[in-house]
């Protein structure tokens, strides 16, 4: 398999390995030294780190900047975009900048509305839509173009990805949107957090039956829970997240003070049996604000050590 | 047609407290349509405002008249007999009738009595619901029909997105999912090959991001 | 049966409570009228299958302009009542007669009693 960019996540898929992502949600002030402490807590068990853009439409320190932070720490960043607050201007002038400090991995989203964030009142862009990020960052890298038609020579050398929601309704349409993401020049997937296993491995047998598995890499989303309250709370009130009933009875099921353990232990029992999924090419692991928690699930999990690549 | 909602009794009171002598101009289109600055609303408008000054004692002479459009040259031409009698105008046209009545009368005071807010259908008597944004470049025979920017709360082209739940928008479950209906639509039209296809990034230069714009059609003109 | 009720109440005859508009009700108040009271049938019965119910919800609206006028909305009032309940017609009628006197006289009409030139003139 060739290769598109220096990016390690992308050398790490092409050799066959498993690979693996987490990520960090910016502070909402300027404190640098969070990211870089977040970071530090999972930077030997993860090949590159997601930087979250304004997560929920929440303001916080810009994913660039962020992931500029961790490109000088030595980590690999995986740049998160969304569309909502930057027209193509913004879009394009970011990946560019972004190239120019060797970040080479980025994630084209359209960005929950600015409704549930902190700044309702705002305006919001969307002048472009995830799709057309994709194909906007593909353009850019294949053939050094902007979509003025400016043309260019230092070509940005991403790795490109895009999210994946299995969970949605309705069910149909995900592999229909799948597909077309990944026309639309998609070389990575990371999905929405997983709960619901038999949907997510019907979702993938059916991309697998287009052979969607094979043109793209997917990464299955797991996010560990850490108390009753919280598989609740995503159940009931996040758009887009299906917890079955037997996932909040079973978090319910013991001690409070064991909670957290058995939403680990559910945690790694999911990711072990996903890997034998045909078309899992690897795992991203969103533990909000569980950081610490981070390498213990890889390790457990059998994840770890990370191969060590380019 | 246009849909627009009364402003609140008190914020127009608050605009006129300091005057004497005010006329209430209604508009015959598509406010009078959704009911919010037709002949009637303008009855019950300067009524109520003729109570509010007269039990308050405070001299304020309230007048009114409803015109065929505001947003006409013609009929606007209707109040130059008496307009001047004023002090100002409060109108109950859309944010256009409003702005051409100050362009006719630029040296008159006018207040805005009504919130416009979109261009809509009737649901029923009293519902009104957003239909078209007026981007200048319709895509409706692409998508079944339903137009994403006007019906997908992020503007998607490409839609849904992943907070699309039981056929209900993200933003909330009042609105529906644009992207749901396109889908269900083109399914049942034999067209759902369009729904994978990705559309490109679109020209919004025909919307309002290319500047105010203006329509000159040379085959209408003399 | 010969009821008793308030001889300050004015009786207008309409076909159906359905008739009464918004503006009937506030031009009374500019004429000087102390309360309405609009009196439909019950609900359910109405000839015109909603007359009373829009009559509800227009006396609800006038209500709410009463209040932000400074006329109070206590000023007017929706009853259902069938043709067979004169008794109750009566009851109704000294029960907001009361209230209205406690109320006192609208403020239009002493604005107009003391003026010295008619405020506004409303269209007969």
């Amino acid at each position: 398999m060739s290769t598109t960019s220096p990016s390690r996540l992308e050398k790490i898929l092409a050799a066959g390995h498993l690979a693996v992502t987490s990520e960090v949600g910016p502070p909402r002030s300027c404190d640098g030294s969070v990211i870089e402490h977040k970071a530090n807590l999972i930077k030997d068990h993860v090949d590159a780190v997601n930087v979250t853009d304004n997560q929920t439409s929440v303001t916080r320190m810009c994913s660039l900047a962020a992931c500029i932070r961790l490109k000088l720490m030595g980590l690999e960043p995986v740049l998160q975009m969304v569309t909502r607050d930057r027209n193509r201007i913004a879009l394009q002038s970011d990946i560019l900048g972004a190239a120019s400090f060797g970040i080479c991995n980025i994630l084209c989203l359209t960005g929950d509305h600015q409704h549930f964030g902190d700044h309702a009142n705002a305006v919001n862009v969307f002048d472009l839509d995830s799709t057309q990020l994709l194909q906007t960052a593909r353009m850019m890298r294949d053939e050094g173009r902007l979509l003025g038609g400016h043309q260019f020579e230092h070509r940005p050398q991403v790795f490109i990805g895009a999210a994946a929601n299995p969970f949605a309704d309705p069910f149909e349409i995900r592999i229909p949107r799948l597909a077309k993401k990944v026309a639309a020049g998609a070389q990575f997937i990371q999905t929405q957090c997983i709960y619901n296993l038999e949907k997510f491995k019907l979702w993938l047998k059916l991309g697998r039956d287009r052979g969607l598995h094979e043109k793209v890499a997917i990464f299955a989303g797991i996010t560990p829970m850490k108390n009753v309250g919280m598989a609740r709370y995503m159940k009931n009130r996040v758009p887009g997240i299906e917890v079955p009933d037997e996932i909040v009875k079973r978090i319910g099921g013991v001690p409070k003070e064991r909670q957290a353990e058995e939403g680990i232990k559910l945690a790694i029992e999911q990711i072990q049996e996903l890997k034998e999924e045909e078309g899992v090419r690897g795992f991203h692991i969103m533990a909000i604000e569980w950081e610490e928690k981070v390498p213990e699930i890889i390790e457990r999990a059998g994840l770890y050590p990370r191969p060590q690549i380019g | 047609m246009i849909k627009a909602v009364p402003k609140p009794l008190e914020e127009i009171i608050e605009l006129i407290k300091d005057l004497h002598k005010v006329l209430v101009v209604g508009c015959d289109g598509c406010v009078t349509v959704c009911e919010a600055g037709g002949l009637k609303e303008v009855g019950v408008l300067s009524s109520s405002l003729r109570l509010n000054f007269t039990q308050a004692n405070q001299r304020m002479e309230i007048d009114d008249t409803t015109l065929t459009r505001q947003c006409d040259k013609e009929y606007l031409d209707q109040l130059k007999d008496r307009i001047d009698a004023y002090d100002a105008v409060v109108s109950l046209a859309c944010g256009c009738g409003v702005q051409y009545l100050v362009e006719r009368y630029p040296d008159k005071v006018v207040y805005p009595g009504v919130d416009t807010c979109f261009m809509g259908v009737d649901l029923e008597r009293g519902v009104y619901a957003e239909r078209c944004q007026a981007c200048g470049k319709c895509i409706l025979a692409d998508t079944g029909g339903i137009c994403p920017i006007a019906r997908c709360s992020k503007r998607m082209l490409n839609g849904p997105c992943g907070g699309s739940e039981k056929g209900k928008c993200e933003v909330n479950s009042e609105i529906d999912c644009g992207w749901h209906l396109i889908y269900e639509r083109l399914k049942t039209l034999g067209q759902l090959d369009r729904f994978e296809h990705p559309v490109a990034p679109k020209d919004w230069a025909t919307s309002r991001d290319g500047g105010p714009r203006k329509i000159v059609r040379e085959d209408l003109r003399i | 049966m010969r009821l008793q009720y308030p001889s300050n109440i004015e009786i207008i005859k309409i076909p159906c409570s359905g008739k009464v508009d918004i503006l009937h009700l506030l031009t009374a108040f500019e004429q000087g009228a102390d309360g309405v009271i609009v009196a439909g049938c019950m609900e359910g019965d109405c000839h015109y299958q909603v007359g009373n119910l829009r009559a509800r919800q227009r006396v609800q609206r006038v209500k709410e302009i009463l209040d932000k006028v400074g006329l109070n909305g206590g000023r007017v009032e929706m009853f259902n009542l069938s043709a067979g309940m004169g008794t109750r017609f009566a009851e109704i009628s000294r029960e907001i007669s009361a209230r209205i006197l406690e109320l006192g006289p609208s403020p239009i009409k002493t604005a107009r009693e003391k003026a010295d030139r008619p405020i506004m003139e409303v269209a007969e």
